[in-house]
């Protein structure tokens, strides 16, 4: 097969500007051919190199005493945990390989994530997932179309999870018609190691020979890196092929090949095949190692015949990782990848000229410096918009309502219903450390291996994004912070995943910066270091741009079992207070878009040090031991969190209080969302201690009632709300599976 | 006394298996892998949950011929107890060593979630400390769990007290609704004819740590251990 000639429509089609074509002749000093197009097309993509995100990424915290491996250097980024012990975490989607190809979008995604996490040596032993679709119910238009998204990518995540034997313990998931055709699928990993077992992905040792190890190499998924950074269309269903296909088994096998080659000793460096394949691992370990790297195609696994050059660089076949292995232990290779049955083959070995060199057939099929491929990635310092602060909502415009009638209605919403039906499909049992599982503020894992308990929670508000981006970028900070709060845990360091629509236009390029600037100010006021993250842009569909939807997962350690905390109520006589209450009006609130279709107002500001004093004062209580439960109060307000503390415990828990209003209206009491607030219930006998306790450290503290009962009572004023809780627990637990019900599911065993 | 798991590739609950006969249990447990030809030297066999092979095609259909089942069966003959748990049931299955099959769950989806069972036969080396009737809390995690044999197999296995668990309600029901995937006759674990094979769908070493939120599974691994000494005795 002879390759195409380089004209300007071929090189427009890989993405690459004019500019970027004269640099990389000037890099070259010639013409690249038509493989090398293809080299740089991918490294140069949005995916691989964060071109036009990577000056705003600049502005996170990145570092901190605990910080083993920063963001940036490695796969994912490494934290140090006490006794030797460390964690590597990190975020990632893939937002649109699921729109085009739901279930192998979604598993393949969860495949990526886990094998950054063991390339770091570290032992995976949890996922959660962040998930966005459009709207599901039978009005909503689309409504079939978006259901199947949602099925096929739950189905996807559990596919692979379920297999390969790590359990998602927490998430969040949302429906909203701006992710309409443009799901968003995050999937978060972490993972143990000890220190001395971090591994690098640098190609070291001048004459180290190259392995290549796992899956054989196909034509899928060729060039996605290139198709992730585009918009989508309505032709990007043609570009199915450019979605990978997962193979969980062979991942498992990988996985624990691999785990045994590091301990061997006989790695020198090791990287995963992901984005951008055989491609980003060669020239990127090369360019970490500052070395040069030389490998022969030939003696690739293949799993298709006649594959050209350009096919076998870019092809984004999973389960397959690069792997550099000290001179002399090559056996070592051998032995473990036979006992595992999987491919394996030495392709080429370390050079000292800095050169990326492949072979094919005796030919050198392409030679271009590695560093350049990395480090020589155009940057972009896109426009930004200016933008204007929202209006406030003028509350007069919001009809009155039944507010009886709106709080199951909130419930019963998919965005706030329980996500049983999700995280019931996923083993989130297996290794046995779901302490508290999914369907909680943060879930808490016990890790056997160094026998601690972690807490991890994901959060993203499109929201509050779409109308105040630094706040929406502030506020999901502060509320993964606040969720690892309620759990007993002291957060340690966060990843980011930012998911945005096209940065070529001046208004989403300013909904980038300011997001980030509003992350980095939160992650500062938390003392939580960015530790590494992903960025999707050109997350956008015929009818436009997704509402800007930043997601962080934050993870915390707690310190003594005795610490964690739930968030149902446990018991008939508890006292219930809200600690840290502010009024505020139903800006942006749920309540206002779910129940009168309303994307305004100005988000209530997040009040970082109150924050922080509040989350540092309920740890102490918890230490204390004042605490019985705890729970964040955030969307759908105060009577929305109430009534998941009443429906979320081990039995239905009743509870009766009083609100004060502030002059507003009862909906505004009820639904509004002002950041910053938990509620908690105590026993009555310690209710002074934690009134000593909360003025001592000037975090506002209100006592709002008890619990008991079989019924949710809330009086504000004259008014009093009554709602039996056997209602309120079939809208909120039943709807998500009822809408669901008839949808079958694309096979998964075992 | 000492335990041997067996690990195929893609078996998952090794570990667990593994982590909990030691840990909470103090007992010997070692892994054997698939192709080991011998076990000889256990007094106990667990074959764990997981996806041995990656389940592509019906559960348990290739780890049957893994070298260690041949191994497995002339023990299950010499009456060493064995104990298989959700994959371990399919294998258990498929390998001719328990009568039946498992088939995709009724609603089609995975699911992953306590359930309750009834203790229906107390004289197995699994059950020996229990009382019949007792109820037990412990987790499912599968998608093809629906147990499914044909009536005139099931009337052998309920006349010779071969169910050994059944799913029920909290109160010991055996209804419809307490039924996760549609076993016929709410089946959730049988032994064979000699008592000393049980296959399982629920994970009794997920529920040994009240952390967990429930360790009604002691049981079976307590029961296992009395059974081990005294044999050895």
């Amino acid at each position: 097969m002879k390759d195409p000639a380089i004209t300007p429509d071929v090189i427009a089609q890989h993405g690459i500007t004019p500019e970027e074509y004269q640099h990389i002749r000037t890099i070259l000093g010639r013409d690249p051919n038509f493989t090398e197009l293809g080299i740089f097309s991918v490294m140069w993509s949005e995916h691989c190199s964060y071109k036009n995100s990577r000056p705003e990424l600049k502005k996170f915290p990145t570092s901190g005493p605990r910080i083993l491996v920063k963001a940036g250097e490695e796969n994912a980024g490494v934290l140090d945990v006490g006794e030797g012990w460390a964690v590597a975490f990190k975020i990632e989607s893939h937002n649109h390989p699921s729109a085009v190809e739901p279930f192998q979008g979604a598993a393949t995604g969860v495949g990526g994530i886990i094998r950054d996490i063991f390339t770091m040596g570290a032992r995976p032993i949890f996922l959660l997932d962040s998930l966005r679709f459009g709207p599901i119910e039978n009005h909503a238009p689309d409504a079939a179309t978006n259901r199947q998204l949602f099925s096929g990518v739950v189905s996807g995540i559990a596919h692979y999870g379920n297999c390969i034997g790590l359990p998602t313990i927490g998430g969040e998931t949302w429906f909203d018609e701006t992710y309409a055709g443009n799901p968003l699928v995050n999937v978060f990993c972490l993972g143990v190691l000890r220190h001395e077992e971090i591994a690098r992905g640098a190609a070291r040792g001048i004459g180290n020979p190259v392995f290549y190890v796992g899956a054989e190499t196909g034509r899928d998924g060729l060039a996605g890196a290139a198709f992730a950074s585009r918009e989508l269309t309505e032709e990007s269903k043609e570009d199915r092929p450019a979605v990978q296909v997962g193979d969980p088994f062979r991942e498992k096998l990988l996985l624990e090949a691999c785990l045994d080659l590091l301990a061997s000793g006989a790695v020198a460096g090791i990287q995963d095949m992901g984005a951008a394949g055989l491609t980003c691992s060669t020239c990127e370990t090369a360019s970490r190692g500052g070395s040069g790297i030389d490998v022969d195609l030939n003696l690739v696994p293949k799993r298709e015949e006649g594959m050209t050059p350009y096919e076998i660089l870019l092809s984004e076949s999973q389960e397959r990782m690069l792997v550099i292995v000290h001179k002399g232990q090559e056996d070592r290779v051998r032995e473990i990848f036979e006992k595992w049955d999987l491919p394996y083959a030495c392709i080429g070995h370390v050079t000292d000229d800095g050169i990326m060199r492949i072979r094919e057939k005796g030919n050198i099929v392409a030679e271009i410096p590695a560093a350049a491929l990395t480090d020589e990635a155009p940057v972009y310092h896109r426009d930004a918009a200016d933008w204007t602060p929202p209006e406030a909502l003028d509350i007069t415009t919001v009809p009155e309502t039944d507010l009886i009638a709106a709080l199951p209605r909130l419930l019963s919403h998919p965005s706030l219903a329980n996500k049983r039906w999700i995280w019931e499909q996923y083993d989130h049992m297996v290794r046995n450390g779901a302490v508290v599982g999914p369907g909680s503020d943060a879930a808490v894992f016990f890790a056997r291996e160094c026998e601690k308990f972690f807490a991890a929670a994901v959060d993203g508000n499109g929201l509050i994004t779409r109308l105040d981006p630094r706040e929406g970028g502030r506020r999901c900070v502060a509320e993964a912070a606040r969720n690892l709060a309620c759990s007993g845990a002291v957060p340690l360091g966060a990843t980011d995943n930012l998911n945005f629509g096209n940065p070529h236009k001046p208004e989403i390029f300013r909904q980038l910066r300011d997001a980030v600037e509003g992350m980095a100010e939160a992650c500062r006021a938390f003392d939580t270091p960015v530790t590494g993250g992903n960025v999707s842009l050109y997350n956008e569909n015929p009818a436009g741009p997704i509402d800007p939807t930043p997601v962080v997962a934050m993870v915390g350690i707690i310190e003594h079992e005795s610490h964690i905390t739930r968030q149902g109520f446990r018991g008939t006589g508890d006292s219930i207070w809200l600690l840290g209450d502010r009024a505020a009006g139903l800006d942006a609130s749920q309540f206002l878009l779910l129940l009168h279709g309303r994307k305004e107002g100005r988000p209530p500001q997040t009040d970082l040090a109150a924050e922080v004093t509040l989350h540092q004062t309920l740890r102490d209580a918890i230490r204390d031991g004042l605490i019985r439960s705890a729970h964040d109060c955030a969307e759908g307000g105060v009577a929305v969190a109430l009534a998941e503390c009443c429906l979320s415990g081990e039995t239905l828990v009743g509870a009766d209080v009083i609100l004060h209003n502030d002059g507003r209206r009862d909906d505004e009491s009820l639904f509004h969302e002002a950041p910053g607030r938990i509620l908690v219930s105590v026993n009555p006998a310690d209710e002074e201690r934690l009134q000593e306790l909360t003025t001592l450290c000037r975090v506002p503290a209100y006592k709002l009632g008890t619990t008991g009962g079989d019924q949710l009572v809330i009086r504000i004023r004259t008014s009093s709300f009554v709602w039996p809780l056997q209602e309120l627990s079939e809208s909120w637990n039943t709807s998500l599976g009822a809408l669901m019900g008839g949808v079958a599911e694309t096979p998964n065993a075992s | 006394m000492k335990f041997a798991v067996l690990r195929f590739p893609g078996s998952n609950c090794d570990q667990d298996c593994l982590r909990t006969l030691r840990d909470t249990f103090e007992v010997t447990a070692e892994p054997v892998w698939h192709k080991e030809t011998s076990v000889a030297g256990y007094d106990v066999i667990v074959i764990p949950g997981g996806f041995s092979f990656g389940d592509y095609l019906r559960c348990g259909a290739i780890a049957r011929y893994s070298p260690v089942m041949t191994a497995v069966r002339e023990a299950a003959q010499k009456g060493t107890p064995i104990l298989g748990v959700c994959n371990g049931f399919q294998i258990l299955c498929e390998s001719g060593l328990l009568p039946g099959a498992l088939v995709r769950n009724r609603k089609l989806h995975f699911i992953c979630r306590h359930v309750h069972l009834r203790l229906e036969n107390n004289t197995t080396p699994f059950t020996r400390q229990g009382t019949i009737g007792q109820i037990l809390r412990i987790p499912i995690a599968h998608g093809e769990g629906c147990y499914f044999a044909d009536n005139d197999t099931l009337d052998t296995l309920e006349q010779n007290g071969r169910v050994a668990f059944r799913y029920c309600t909290e109160d010991g029901a055996i209804t419809e609704d307490a039924n996760p995937n549609g076993s016929v006759r709410n089946i959730a674990g049988i032994i064979n004819e000699n008592g000393n094979v049980l296959g399982l769908m629920p994970h009794p070493e997920r529920a040994c740590e009240s952390r967990l939120g429930s360790d009604d599974g002691r049981l079976v691994f307590a029961s296992l251990i009395e059974f081990a000494l005294h044999s050895a005795s």
